[in-house]
């Protein structure tokens, strides 16, 4: 018992947020991670794919700010894709989690800590945001896109029997072990990784929890999902029926 | 076992089932014959129910949004008394 709590005292959290053009929107993102993590021990590392509007100057100045041991920034030459992000993060991180969020404040940092204390709770390997239960939501999306989104996940779960309701989130907290050994068998890219991910650690066993997220739609930028969005997502699902 | 074993798993133990009534003949052959039709139709509605369902309840959360339009002005207001450069947009 003194030993399980002795552990639990030691846990550091290393926070991976892939970036590319984020100049404002990760300012505001490490701003808010400091603000609401304040007993924790944690690391923000974050991977710029080169971004040519100056994302890594802001980074370093934000270094200066709260100190270079607690903002990582691990740059790579150019735009690599979002698994290799993580992987290139997970290098460096020296927390037994790792923590991926997006750059984008859809995700807020606020949630962080309800990751955190559902992971002590449940003992669990992976927790999870989920948009669509009760306290979790979406704001900012038309019909259209409730409605792909819906579809989408009515299918995945039919086919798939994933035991997870939002499998294309992308803000979850992953034991650092957990992480590394999911991320390997990993190959598909954008949000259909986020999907494999999940599906691929649910089949290996590993206990997942999920806790509600609300997701506030690019306050400073701007999506799409077109039809080649979702001929990739349905290629993704054909994929992992066949492989997993 | 890869995922789309057990699907077809479940696909041969229904016509398994299927071919069984139809040749013990329990029900009247007519009827059994149109059997996956139904099956398809119920699974078509179950989609489409579901989807539904999803969409009326699909939860949402304005006040979120607010929120976050105060936590931006406080971080930037933060953020500039340290000398980080947010810009004035």
């Amino acid at each position: 018992m003194k030993e399980q709590l002795k552990q639990e005292e030691k846990n550091k959290y290393s926070i991976i947020i892939p970036t590319y053009n984020e100049r404002l929107n990760i300012a505001l993102i490490i701003y808010l991670v400091f603000k609401h993590l304040r007993d924790v021990d944690f690391e923000v590392i974050v991977v710029d794919d080169g971004s040519p509007d100056g994302t890594q100057d802001i980074v370093r100045q934000l270094q200066h700010v709260y100190g270079e041991d607690r903002i990582l920034l691990r740059a790579r030459p150019k735009k690599l894709g979002l698994g290799t992000a993580y992987f290139h993060g997970l290098k460096y991180a020296s927390g037994n989690f790792v923590i991926i969020m997006d750059a984008d404040l859809s995700h807020h940092p606020k949630y962080i800590p309800s990751f955190i204390r559902k992971q002590m709770e449940t003992g669990a390997s992976i927790v999870t945001g989920t948009r669509y239960v009760r306290g979790g939501g979406v704001h900012g999306w038309n019909l259209m896109r409730k409605l792909t989104s819906r579809g989408a996940n009515v299918l995945a779960q039919t086919l798939l029997w994933p035991g997870v309701s939002d499998l294309t989130g992308s803000f979850r907290l992953y034991r650092k072990s957990v992480l590394e050994d999911v991320i390997s068998s990993c190959v598909s890219k954008g949000y259909v990784f986020q999907m494999e991910m999940i599906v691929r650690a649910s089949r290996k066993g590993y206990h997942i929890e999920e806790v509600p997220i609300s997701f506030v739609d690019r306050v400073f930028g701007s999506s799409k999902l077109g039809g080649s969005e979702i001929i990739e997502y349905l290629k993704g699902l054909l994929y992992l029926m066949l492989t997993t | 076992m890869k995922h789309i074993l057990k699907i077809m798993g479940l696909l041969v133990a229904i016509s398994a089932i299927w071919i069984g009534l139809l040749e013990t003949s329990v029900i009247p052959r007519s009827f059994t014959w149109l059997l996956p039709v139904y099956l398809i139709v119920s699974l078509g509605c179950y989609g489409l129910l579901m989807v539904g369902v999803g969409l009326m309840l699909f939860p949402t959360c304005p006040q979120e949004a607010v929120l976050l339009q105060k936590d931006i002005r406080e971080a930037r207001e933060f953020l500039k008394d340290k000398g980080v450069d947010v810009g004035s947009d």
